[in-house]
């Protein structure tokens, strides 16, 4: 809207008020909140006169009313007898904790593979080459489908299982593992372990420290290695061993006990984590290439190995151009978990479609689909506009 | 994502059609010129492509007598595959005129989701398929606790199951699937161990696996699923046709009225057959319906009746080879029974 000020037309009285550009702005902001609230208001009316009309209930009474079905993956107890709303509470962590799972190790590997791109060692440079290419050329649903049929269903029955060591099983219902049960006194490992940490961080601080006024060097990476994993180590010598663990066992139909990871959340998972990774790996390559090669060769001038130019000057400032779209990375990734639906895992488009099926509360179930995304979506971006403005402080 | 758009269109259609719906779906039909009718993305038996693409089937078929009723057609019926989650919104939003696609009756949809179904063209119930080769020894459904059991989403089987596996206090392993032929699929690779949904439906799946003879259907049924078409509320003229179409063939094989013999028994003496099939002088029975006198002679022409269209489809004359079993008319000891047209 145009603000600069004109002189008024004293003598004009209601004409001037006309053609005050800053009055005529309000005037046509005014009539267009007024006709967006209008046109809101006639579809949310509409809608709900239709749907009595049609003797179809409306509302979100329903969340409220049992389920009925059971769901094959649950991270919190879920039963046929939990209400409608725990039911998509349960979709709801399902498609957190797989988009966060392959975000993790989508950025591990998009990184690796991104930096592989760029490696001197002809190999390296054209596998992963060949792996960008040909990820980034494939629609996810096929990727999906490629770990699904192609890789996890031509698995063994349980009955063949391929034993793997550790007591852990393969085959086509999933992978199983031993379950870790805590005996007594066993909580000393955990508290060990969070000593190690901040232990490691204290180490860290007071290295940089010191490197900041002598210039001393210390191997932190080694020592925080050591204090991480020596001192859970020494906490289970000291209490005896109180861990047991519970192996996975045959059975009439499946393996029983253990750990199970279902063959629909590893395919979701590693496919959609493969897929993004080929996006990634060309992001960073982007960053990577955007910092000017005198950074590269000012680093080896300061006699800093190729590594610790890569690590200490080179990296910092890529971050800064690929973090805006890896957060688009990211929330892509977040949406296509939805694709979870073609296999059968769980997730809150796969749950909350059950649920409307069962209660026939379409119009219902697609806001909360559309606002949890958005949410979803908003969090993650959120969190990486903290993260871009942090890394944008290393700017000089 | 396809369902949340389905859904936004199926919302958006829902406020539309606010004005266009009231002019009444029998002149919405004749004014388009054919049947929009959903059915199954593939069932065999009871609505599936054949190989030239045409649909097959004792649902499809009974789109095609409802599109006789109202044309004099059989051929005008458009037909919309839909998966078990979509078929309600679809009806609901005015996509498709009818729903006849081996959906069971039951209050919740007749009631809260805007549905009339108009009767049971085939008492169902549900079962559980296994394969006996991999698991010999297994003989009755109590023996599947532990199992892994794949199921279609959104229907009432998924319910029946969580109920049937509680009330026996066994453990089993939902692999939910949104579509038929990713279930099938799912249970032919070995992801499960047991295949459940409606008996007559495992028995066309069973024919569809890779090897048939291995699988075998436990002999308890644990539901009762009484398949029929559905129709949206608040349109008695159309709900009226669809019902009688459904009556109509039910009592053109009472009557033994034949597609062979139609053309002979409008010339019969016996009054009733001439009732039904219009050729009473000052007839009525149906421009009542605003249909043509002779709706029940163009039922039967395109489709045959009730008795035709079961052996046709999913009885002898089929590979499914089910008997009529309660599917038999009440004078034979079944449950199809049509209150008299007159």
């Amino acid at each position: 809207m145009a603000t600069q000020d004109i002189p008024h037309d004293v003598g004009g009285g209601r004409a001037s008020l006309l053609y005050d550009p800053k009055v005529r702005g309000i005037f046509f902001q005014i009539l267009v909140v007024v006709a967006l609230t209008a046109f809101v208001y006639w579809i949310i009316g509409n809608t709900v006169e239709n749907l009595k009309r049609a003797n179809i209930a409306s509302g979100f009474a329903f969340l409220n009313g049992r389920a009925g079905f059971d769901v094959s993956d649950t991270l919190i107890a879920f039963d046929s007898d939990s209400t409608y709303k725990r039911a998509l509470l349960v979709g709801l962590i399902n498609t957190v904790v797989v988009a966060a799972a392959g975000i993790i190790t989508a950025s591990i590997l998009g990184f690796l593979i991104g930096i592989g791109r760029l490696s001197n060692n002809w190999l390296i440079r054209k596998i992963c080459t060949v792996y960008v290419e040909l990820f980034r050329n494939i629609p996810p649903l096929l990727v999906i489908f490629f770990w699904y049929f192609g890789v996890l269903s031509v698995l063994p029955l349980p009955k063949e299982s391929i034993e793997l060591p550790f007591g852990s099983f393969l085959n086509s219902r999933g992978f199983y593992f031993p379950k870790l049960i805590w005996g007594e006194g066993s909580m000393l490992v955990p508290v060990a372990l969070l000593l190690g940490i901040a232990m490691s961080w204290f180490v860290a601080r007071q290295a940089r420290q010191r490197q900041m006024a002598t210039g001393a060097t210390f191997p932190v990476f080694w020592t925080s290695l050591a204090l991480i994993v020596g001192l859970p180590v020494l906490a289970l010598v000291a209490t005896g061993f109180p861990l047991s663990f519970n192996f996975p066992q045959k059975s009439t139909f499946n393996l029983t006990g253990g750990l199970q990871i279902k063959p629909e959340f590893l395919s979701l998972y590693l496919a959609l984590s493969f897929y993004t990774a080929a996006f990634i790996a060309e992001i960073v390559r982007a960053g990577i290439r955007g910092v000017n090669k005198g950074q590269t060769e000012a680093s080896s001038a300061l006699g800093l190995r190729s590594g610790q130019a890569l690590r200490l000057v080179v990296v910092p400032q890529a971050m800064r151009i690929v973090i805006p779209p890896l957060t688009s990375q990211f929330l892509n990734l977040t949406k296509n978990s939805s694709l979870a639906i073609a296999i059968g895992y769980p997730d809150l488009v796969a749950v909350g479609g059950t649920v409307l099926n069962q209660t026939g509360q379409a119009i219902e179930i697609v806001v909360i689909w559309m606002v949890v995304y958005l949410g979803l979506s908003l969090i993650t971006s959120g969190f990486m506009n903290w993260f871009n403005a942090k890394m944008a402080l290393v700017e000089r | 994502m396809k369902y949340i758009i389905s859904g936004i269109l199926g919302a958006a259609t829902l406020g539309m059609v606010a004005t266009a719906a009231s002019a009444g779906t029998l002149e919405d039909v004749k004014a388009k010129g054919f049947l929009q009718c959903g059915v199954s993305t593939g069932l065999a038996g009871f609505s599936a492509p054949n190989d030239k693409g045409d649909w097959q089937g004792l649902d499809a078929d009974f789109c095609r007598a409802v599109a006789a009723a109202v044309f004099g057609d059989g051929t005008k019926v458009k037909f919309t595959p839909l998966s078990a989650k979509e078929r309600f919104t679809a009806l609901q939003s005015g996509e498709i005129d009818l729903l006849s696609r081996n959906t069971t009756w039951t209050i919740n949809r007749d009631t809260a989701l805007g549905l009339n179904f108009v009767g049971v063209t085939y008492f169902d119930g549900q079962g559980f398929m296994i394969n006996a080769k991999k698991l010999p020894g297994v003989n009755s459904a109590l023996q599947l606790s532990g199992a892994a059991v794949c199921v279609q989403t959104g229907t009432t089987t998924e319910l029946n199951l969580a109920d049937y596996f509680k009330a026996n206090k066994m453990e089993y392993n939902p692999v939910v699937f949104e579509k038929l032929e990713e279930v099938n699929a799912a249970y032919d690779a070995g992801r499960c161990d047991v295949y459940t949904t409606d008996q007559s439906g495992l028995y066309g799946i069973r024919l569809t696996l890779g090897s048939p003879d291995d699988h075998v259907v436990l002999p308890e049924i644990i539901s009762k699923e009484p398949l029929g078409p559905a129709v949206r509320q608040g349109d008695d003229k159309w709900y009226h046709i669809v019902k009688w179409a459904y009556f109509a063939l039910l009592t053109a094989e009472e009557l033994g009225i034949t597609q062979a013999n139609v053309e002979e028994m409008k010339a019969s003496g016996n009054p009733e057959v001439k009732r039904v099939l219009g050729t009473e002088t000052d007839t009525k029975i149906g421009t009542d319906l605003g249909l043509g006198n002779d709706w029940v002679v163009n039922i039967v022409k395109a489709v045959g009746n009730y008795g035709e269209v079961f052996e046709r489809n999913v009885g002898q004359g089929s590979p499914l080879k089910i008997a009529r079993g309660i599917n038999a008319l009440w004078t034979k000891g079944g449950l199809q029974y049509a209150p008299p047209i007159r």
